[in-house]
């Protein structure tokens, strides 16, 4: 049993040793995975998210496939938090697909600046009808220091506050415009033994909602800017402590449903709590609309699904109209892919991409894809009420802010989530909490 | 008779060829010794993954060394290897000295308690999850409220929820140790002693557990440096929250190496971690004496 004993010691240290055994053998899963279609070795290969959007992707892929037999696409499925661990992993070692999915940002400037994503800018000036099929606002986070690296590729996902309106009717509540009336509407729903506000808060991320949108509202967008632009000290703006007491003021009142640090996002048990009318509202991503939609279909078919914008706050100085959130997804190409795996993906990005049946089925699945003069389209779908609303928020925001943790670097990101999570947990204070964010500028 | 060929005599009777063990020492050198050097070397470095591996001398360890959730992890990892073992080992032991007897519904039970060891570890931790969700879980669902707890989110109570689910999944199989040790106990021990007068506890604290005496070394050895190497059940569970409350050293150096792309920091805990691991399995080798061939019988 000794061998065993070390196995267990040294298996701890081969974790750590990240480079080449590990990223090989994560390499060679990817290429067992579930194969799309048939493919040639010089194929371009594609690594894709499950969840709402799978369908439909697999869908313009299979088209593409069977319309481009000389330039196919293979394509591979993963899981949101084991993807972005993979990818990463996998381009280090020279093991990436020719497609890189991402979400602009931090991530995105590493890869640019290690050399692993090609420039896109000339293939856009090429191509204008690519450039001229996005929503400016969306297309701009692909941008880094001055050029394209990675192009927008599915919907957008702003950051909405759904509630259901059947709890609010049971109360006689309406949804809260200002800071102020949602305060009010904390008791009067735990009276009613309903909790306020549904959150996912093992996953973390969803915290992160809470404060970015106060943050946007108490100091408007150039606070977090300065963050993001590792400006010294520029966690002390005041809109950050100002909007992290007011996250614990409204912990301390019972906004959040009970043991809200233990529910998971990634199960969606965030969002049940609120069409089971456990809870009564819930901050989350455009994005959940597509899985209730499905999870919870007589509920948003029966129009009980409410949505509306994050409440104002008094005296602030963010635009109300202004968003946060993730404006798409992109597709970055490998640098280190082969001419002919090259040369198929951008063909697919300008023919295969948003082509009017893969519009289509985005929106069929409940999302707002990030192109242009869709709105008879969206007007003709079942989900009208919502896709309209989100398309009119996404095109008329002044500001749309990514989300926070795809924005900084993956070290500040993480650092961030864990300490905002103890923040709703009452663990530090807010002054603690800008300290700490304060040291990791930079990183 | 010279004493070369003497010598070499002796070196055919003590067994088969020492080349039997290349291919796995071979295996060993590749994935443990290698990377174990890999690591140290990476520890002088910062690496994001991405790019360039640039020679950073002892910048990472002043970073983890300073850094206090460093701290904090190595804090969390003592209170789980004490609670792990203070738990497992006793349970483990009555167990394994239940199972033992010859009885064929204790042979039944046996398989029974074996199950959990057969699950792997992710599924363990996705099945408490679930069964623990204070909303949609057990508790919800039996409608028994002293159950619908926020067993993963509270800070103070997560610790010995994973505890308790790293208990459920491995006192299974010291339980298969403890029952083999007692099994090898010749049974004119038991014998002897019943002739003697000896009650059925007295013969457990004076047959039993001193017979025993290198298998709970054994047992225990597992569980303390295993307890290093708690990551796949925490990382499923809880991924080592809420806050930094179950953030376990081997999980604090995951996420320091693939979530924050900090390899040089993760390297530098992954050279702690097994200098901690070698050291608690050498003083526990220590423990158990150092004359190992000593009879366990004496006196029978």
């Amino acid at each position: 049993m000794e061998p065993q004993m070390k196995n267990r010691t040294f298996r701890s240290a081969a974790i750590a040793f990240s480079a080449a055994a590990i990223s090989i053998s994560l390499a060679a899963c990817g290429s067992s995975g579930p194969a799309g279609t048939a493919a040639s070795a010089d194929s371009a290969s594609m690594w894709g998210l499950t969840g709402g959007n799978q369908p439909v992707l697999q869908k313009s892929v299979t088209d593409w496939n069977s319309a481009h037999p000389d330039s196919t696409i293979k394509l591979d499925f993963f899981a949101n938090d084991a993807y972005k661990t993979k990818v990463r992993t996998a381009v280090g070692a020279g093991q990436g697909p020719t497609f890189i999915y991402g979400w602009g940002g931090g991530v995105l400037k590493s890869y640019v600046d290690a050399g692993q994503v090609d420039d896109l800018s000339g293939y856009l000036k090429d191509n204008p009808d690519v450039k001229d099929r996005y929503l400016p606002a969306v297309l701009k986070n692909g941008v880094i220091d001055g050029k394209t690296y990675a192009l927008p590729n599915n919907n957008v996902q702003p950051v909405v506050l759904y509630f259901n309106k059947d709890v609010f009717a049971k109360v006689g509540a309406e949804a809260p415009k200002t800071w102020d009336e949602l305060m009010t509407l904390v008791p009067k729903f735990k009276d009613a033994g309903i909790a306020p506000f549904s959150l996912g808060g093992q996953s973390r991320w969803p915290d992160l909602m809470w404060l970015e949108y106060l943050v946007e509202r108490i100091g408007g967008p150039e606070v977090f800017a300065n963050i993001a632009a590792n400006k010294p000290n520029a966690w002390s703006d005041p809109a950050v402590t100002e909007s992290l007491t007011k996250i614990q003021q409204l912990v301390d009142a019972g906004g959040f449903a009970n043991g809200f640090s233990s529910i998971a996002a990634d199960s969606n048990a965030d969002q049940a709590l609120m069409y089971t009318g456990k809870a009564a509202m819930i901050l989350q991503g455009g994005w959940i609309y597509q899985s209730m939609k499905k999870d919870a279909a007589d509920f948003v078919k029966g129009g009980k699904l409410g949505f509306t914008t994050f409440p104002t706050v008094s005296g602030g100085k963010g635009d109300p109209a202004n968003v946060v959130g993730n404006p798409s997804n992109f597709w970055s190409v490998s640098a280190k892919a082969t001419e002919g795996q090259k040369k198929a993906a951008l063909e697919y990005v300008k023919n295969g991409m948003f082509s009017d049946s893969n519009i289509q089925g985005l929106i069929d699945s409940g999302a707002v894809p990030v192109v242009k003069g869709i709105e008879s389209k969206l007007a003709a779908s079942p989900d009208k009420d919502f896709l309209s609303y989100v398309y009119g928020m996404a095109k008329n925001a002044p500001s749309f802010t990514l989300s926070w943790d795809q924005a900084l670097s993956p070290a500040q990101g993480d650092a961030m989530l864990a300490n905002l999570d103890q923040i709703f947990l009452k663990k530090i204070t807010p002054e603690q909490f800008v300290d700490t964010m304060n040291a990791t500028i930079g990183k | 008779m010279s004493t070369t060929s003497g010598s070499s005599r002796r070196a055919l009777k003590t067994g088969p060829s020492g080349w039997l063990a290349a291919p796995a020492l071979a295996f060993f050198v590749l994935f443990a010794i290698i990377p174990l050097f890999g690591v140290l070397f990476l520890s002088f470095t910062s690496w994001d993954g991405l790019g360039e591996i640039k020679l950073d001398g002892l910048s990472s360890w002043t970073t983890v060394l300073t850094d206090p959730v460093t701290g904090n992890a190595l804090l969390v990892t003592a209170k789980i290897m004490f609670f792990s073992f203070i738990v497992q080992a006793p349970i483990s032991l009555l167990l394994g000295v239940f199972t033992a007897a010859g009885q064929k519904y204790r042979a039944a039970l046996a398989v029974l308690y074996f199950v959990p060891l057969l699950l792997s570890s992710a599924a363990v931790a996705i099945a408490f999850k679930a069964l623990l969700d204070p909303n949609f879980g057990l508790g919800a669902g039996l409608g028994l409220p002293f159950l619908a707890r926020d067993w993963l989110g509270d800070s103070d109570l997560v610790l010995f929820v994973v505890v308790f689910v790293i208990a459920w999944q491995f006192v299974p199989f010291h339980t298969l140790i403890y029952q083999g040790g007692v099994r090898q106990i010749p049974a004119s021990l038991y014998e002897a002693a019943q002739i003697d007068g000896a009650g059925r506890v007295q013969q457990f604290f004076n047959i039993t557990l001193p017979q025993m005496k290198y298998t709970i070394i054994t047992s225990s050895t597992l569980m303390v440096v295993g307890s290093l190497a708690y990551f796949d059940l925490v990382f499923v569970l809880t991924g080592g929250g809420p806050g930094y409350a179950t953030r376990l050293l081997p999980l604090h150096m995951y996420l320091t190496g693939f979530k924050a792309n900090d390899m040089g920091a993760a390297s530098a805990l992954g050279v702690m971690l097994v200098v901690i691991g070698l050291a608690l399995a050498l003083l526990l080798q220590r423990l158990g004496g150092k004359n190992r061939n000593a009879s366990q019988m004496e006196g029978a």
